[in-house]
């Protein structure tokens, strides 16, 4: 916790000589992971013209010239996978504002990587066997559940059937309030964090096939009932989100109405909108590879291996 | 009053909820991988004392409630209302049993004591937290026992009603933690 203002004190780093022994580790047990596999590092930039419009991320920028600093590397990263890079991954410097918890910081790390040619079950494999060479046990080895098998398991409602009225119900039970004007996506979200997270299994968890609603950056796919589903993956480790990953949306078109839609949402909220990354579609045009990737968070990783509770245990600073 | 927003949401923040002034317990900023975030706040009601739970979505904004702490002079009892003083400024104030409530067993004249004003008006009346007061109506006290050993009901001046060492006197002081009501040591008169 922030001290109150006694410099002689404040100076001090919130973490400790032992976790910053331990984090220097796990970079380089990350990067030596991928270069046994021949994943190729790539440094782009954290300060970028453009940024994403998704209406729950919100980025910090600078004045003159006006540039965001990224929230995730995924637009250069496409614009390099559109030109040819191969498999790739970046290990740095992430940005959120406003984004401040337990679990959060506006800056934080982030290990994201793209596979071309994969998709997200040969992914979440390969997610599974990093995290078990850094040092996560897991004798039962990586669960898999759908995101409708755990709904229905802890509070008995199928996500994708479901009426938005018994949703917000739900919703409006934890959150003890009206939450009956709310949109599906924000009732979803709202039950999963509260009711649903708290009572996954221990370990590694993989929660996929997320409701069409919830699409983000991924492909649509249909799952064995038949049922529209995104093709979005998350992983939890001991029940805190640790990372997010998608089979990757390919089409210029359907990004397009994404950005739109986002737009629309931001200005309902009373956000600026951001005008969509016209390199990033052009590069969806030229042609984006058949890819999965994912962005992990490697502070609550390491919050998980050396057992902190608080972010700030594992940074060397809080701002 | 202003606003505050979900981000500018700390412990100890007074704000309204439904109507009631409440100050803020503890807020936990929660956001799942992709989409709303959300902060759940824990908010104590000012005027009832119960803590509530509520989730808010992050962006979402409260009024703040002018509500102000702040130390003064009880003065006395007209047998409806209890009267206190602010020291600067000598502004008196009046409040009813609903606010003095359980404190009232803690007053004595003259003693400085926490008021929380709400628009300007006694809301909740605390007790400083360690008070010395005569006891005025106990069993005789019983030579030589001072060690250890059992307690006896003593009433003190306030008409509070505690549990004191059997050795204690009628006509002596006691300090009392208001907080919990328990005997702490004998004072000096």
């Amino acid at each position: 916790m922030p001290n109150d203002g006694d410099i002689s004190t404040e100076w001090r780093p919130t973490t400790s000589n032992d976790t910053l022994i331990k984090r220097a580790r796990l970079l380089a047990q990350v990067r030596e992971f991928f270069a046994l596999r021949r994943v190729l590092e790539v440094d782009v930039p954290v300060l970028g013209e453009r940024t994403v419009s998704d209406p729950h991320l919100d980025s910090l920028y600078t004045e003159a010239p006006r540039r965001y600093l990224q929230t995730s590397p995924e637009y250069f990263m496409k614009r390099l996978l559109a030109a040819g890079s191969g498999p790739i991954y970046s290990l740095g410097k992430a940005f959120r504002a406003g984004d401040k918890g337990r679990n959060h910081n506006p800056e934080f790390t982030l290990l994201e990587w793209y596979r071309p040619d994969w998709d997200e079950n040969q992914l979440m494999a390969e997610i599974a066997e990093l995290l078990e060479s850094v040092g996560c046990a897991s004798s039962a080895g990586a669960q898999r559940v759908t995101y409708r098998d755990i709904f229905l398991a802890t509070v008995n409602l199928d996500p994708h059937q479901a009426s938005l009225v018994a949703l917000a119900k739900l919703a409006s039970d934890i959150a003890q309030r009206d939450m009956s004007d709310e949109s599906r996506a924000t009732c979803l979200d709202l039950i999963f964090s509260f009711e649903i997270e708290a009572r996954l299994p221990q370990g590694i968890v993989f929660v996929h096939d997320y409701p069409a609603c919830l699409c983000a950056l991924a492909q649509l796919g249909v799952d064995d009932q038949g049922v529209t589903v995104v093709r979005r993956f998350e992983v939890f480790l001991d029940r805190t989100e640790l990372a997010n990953g998608y089979f990757e949306l390919l089409d210029a078109a359907e990004q397009r109405r994404r950005f739109s839609e986002d737009n629309r949402q931001r200005k309902a909220l009373g956000k600026p909108e951001m005008p969509a990354d016209e390199k990033l579609l052009a590069a969806l045009d030229a042609g984006l590879p058949s890819c999965a990737g994912v962005a992990l968070g490697i502070d609550r990783l390491l919050m998980y291996l050396v057992g902190a509770q608080y972010i700030e245990e594992v940074i060397a600073f809080l701002d | 009053m202003a606003n505050y927003s979900t981000n500018e949401f700390r412990s100890g923040l007074k704000v309204m909820l439904d109507g009631d002034p409440c100050s803020i317990v503890e807020n936990e900023f929660v956001k799942p991988g992709k989409g709303q975030a959300f902060s759940r706040v824990r908010l104590k009601n000012l005027k009832t004392g119960r803590v509530w739970e509520r989730t808010f979505k992050s962006g979402e904004s409260l009024e703040a409630a002018d509500v102000s702490e702040q130390n003064m002079q009880y003065l006395y009892n007209d047998g409806e209302y209890w009267h206190f003083m602010e020291p600067d400024t000598f502004d008196q104030h009046q409040a009813d049993k609903t606010s003095v409530g359980d404190t009232a067993l803690w007053l004595r004249e003259q003693d400085t004591c926490i008021v929380t004003l709400y628009n300007g008006s006694p809301l909740a009346v605390a007790a400083a937290n360690h008070v010395d007061l005569e006891i005025t109506q106990t069993d005789p006290g019983l030579k030589g026992d001072t060690a250890q050993g059992g307690t006896k009901p003593a009433t003190l001046s306030t008409g509070a009603v505690i549990k004191v060492p059997l050795f204690l006197n009628e006509g002596e002081i006691v300090s009392v933690d208001t907080r919990t009501g328990e005997y702490l040591n004998r004072a000096k008169k």
